[in-house]
């Protein structure tokens, strides 16, 4: 016992505080939230099993209406919308830039970054500024060319699409970053050789970078998945009391359900949907994607 | 040797309309990118007390009347500053250390159990943090400390993300230093503090960025935990403040504006550093 200490006390002692709080904060929650799904729970009286075992995931998807399976499908849309356009965005202006000077390149990237490291929360307020029916900037654009003013935020056939638009004129600047990166490795052979055979630069394009940097174009289909799965922060802003539930995603209605109905059972069943639904995307991301390239 | 390309559009001397379609792309793209913030911007440095001129202003008139008049009535902003930087900073110096000082161990010290812990820290990657929200709810109401800053450091301490990373980053490092220190008496702390600690900068620099920005940036579960306005943290401040100011909007741009400028000198400050993390992963947007 005394040599296990001297020989693996340090061990265990570097790793002790942080295993610590991912056991307190991230481990038992996660299970947790697996176990609550499958209960009752009251804020005063804890948990009881539910009555069948899964009566949670059947209210998740009938209460109101079914409401959930239009949140679902809203946030399938914004996901697709967003997932497709964020990562041919920025694999078009990563190329773009590539052949540029150092210090050119160094700005657009600077330039696509720099909304991105405020909140989520504040482009959101910005972007609800611009489609203010009355000052907003959009319905000023409109008035210009002569053209009648249009509710962006308070129409529900249009909120949700104001919503993704905005969203899409976002510049993806992870993308850009990640793509002019992968970009920059490509051994300068490749394209030589191409030239040698004659290539022209749209042909080398398709057939070498194309095909060179699909692992980054995996990585990024997956983290922009799970970032537009996971829109909560500007539709809580941009349309603070919903618009005829044409505006509700899933954490708008896991959120709903646990902090204004206080019904914790559902919620935790909404949010391992959710998991699901994100798990599932991802594995089949990875099988479209796989690639065995090396360079 | 690997050198770096220039492709795909090679200098011509001839007229080629795909250079002139690609840099209107990237001009357009750029203009669009800026402007939601610019023009944020622009109205909170134009005095508006009242309702915005249906003409939008798009030239700064410079003046900081809205600044004076959010400091003024809105008593808590300053409040909602400071939390927001506490909050942020103490789980970034947490994560810096703890993180570093476990993905040492990890990545090079051997000892019962060690693939069984690592495996349970990567397989939690993957869940979206609303799957965990209800439980850390309840179990900070049991610990007693909801509505207040604790409810947010001490959750935050828990991301496994920067575990994997300095795990990652420390396997590359070469063993020989380290050796060398424990032959010249170095104790197995002093061996990390004096020689693995030092050698992590760059990945730290990513780590702490990447957690500072997230952490000043998290709204979700500081809107769950937070009721009282002088416990708000700046992002769950200003979604509030819409309601509270709804006559004055040049409080309310204002306090957005402020609200975003703090992480925006800090992008230009540490430029290279942000986009370094964007390639280690790290950092999102």
């Amino acid at each position: 016992m005394r040599k296990f200490i001297t020989k693996h006390g340090w061990s265990y002692l570097f790793i002790l505080p942080s295993m610590l709080t991912f056991t307190v904060f991230t481990l038992i929650p996660v299970l947790w939230s697996f176990v609550i799904s499958f209960q009752r729970y009251s804020l005063a009286r804890g948990g009881q099993w539910a009555n069948p075992f899964y009566a949670n995931y059947v209210t998740a998807f009938t209460q109101t209406q079914g409401v959930f399976v239009r949140a679902i499908s809203n946030t399938l849309v914004y996901s697709i919308c967003t997932v497709i356009v964020n990562v041919t965005l920025g694999l078009i202006l990563a190329s773009l830039i590539q052949p540029l000077s150092h210090k050119l390149r160094t700005f657009f990237r600077a330039a696509y970054y720099l909304p991105a490291v405020s909140s989520a929360l504040l482009i959101g307020m910005t972007w609800a500024y611009i489609y203010n029916g009355s000052w907003g900037f959009a319905n000023y654009l409109l008035r210009l060319v002569g053209l009648a003013p249009v509710r962006w935020l308070s129409d529900p056939d249009i909120a949700m699409w104001s919503i993704i638009v905005s969203t899409l004129l976002t510049v993806p600047a992870t993308a850009v970053v990640l793509f002019s990166a992968a970009m920059g490795s490509i051994p300068s052979d490749y394209y030589e050789a191409a030239e040698l055979d004659g290539a022209g630069p749209i042909r080398k394009w398709w057939s070498i970078t194309v095909p060179l940097i699909k692992s980054t174009t995996l990585y990024l289909a997956v983290i922009y998945t799970i970032a537009s799965f996971e829109v909560f922060d500007k539709i809580y802003v941009m349309v603070p009391s919903g618009v005829a539930n044409s505006t509700q995603t899933i954490v708008t209605q896991i959120y709903n359900s646990a902090f204004k109905d206080f019904d914790m059972g559902v919620a935790s069943a909404q949010a391992l949907v959710l998991f699901l639904l994100i798990a599932t995307v991802a594995v089949f991301q990875f099988r479209i994607f796989r690639t065995d390239v090396e360079y | 040797m690997i050198k770096t390309i220039a492709l795909p559009l090679p200098l011509p001397r001839k007229f080629r309309p795909g250079r002139i379609v690609g840099w209107a792309l990237l001009i357009f793209t750029t203009v669009i990118a800026l402007f939601p913030m610019y023009w944020l911007f622009t109205n909170a440095l134009t005095p508006i007390t009242s309702t915005p001129p249906l003409t939008p202003v798009l030239i700064p008139a410079f003046s900081l009347d809205n600044f004076t008049r959010l400091v003024t009535n809105n008593k808590y902003y300053i409040n909602w500053m400071i939390n927001s930087l506490v909050v942020a900073t103490a789980v970034t110096v947490w994560h810096v250390f703890f993180d570093t000082l476990s993905g040492y161990a990890f990545a090079k010290r051997n000892f019962p159990l060690k693939n069984v812990f690592f495996w349970m820290i990567l397989s939690t990657l993957m869940i979206p943090p609303q799957v965990t929200l209800i439980p850390v709810y309840l179990i900070t109401r049991q610990l007693d400390i909801l509505d207040s800053l604790l409810a947010l450091i001490m959750p935050g301490t828990a991301a496994a993300f920067g575990i994997f990373l300095m795990r990652q980053f420390i396997q590359t490092l070469p063993r020989e230093l380290e050796e060398a220190a424990r032959m010249d008496g170095c104790s197995e702390f002093g061996v990390f503090w004096r020689i693995v600690l030092p050698l992590c900068k760059p990945a730290i620099a990513a780590l702490a960025i990447f957690t500072f920005v997230r952490y000043w940036n998290d709204f979700l579960w500081p809107v769950v935990a937070l009721s009282k306005p002088q416990n708000y943290t700046l992002t769950v401040g200003i979604a509030n403040m819409q309601g509270e100011f709804m006559t004055d909007w040049g409080i309310i741009f204002s306090g957005a504006a402020l609200s975003a400028l703090p992480m925006i000198i800090f992008f230009l400050l540490f430029q290279r550093y942000f986009l370094e993390g964007v390639r280690m992963g790290a950092v999102k947007g």
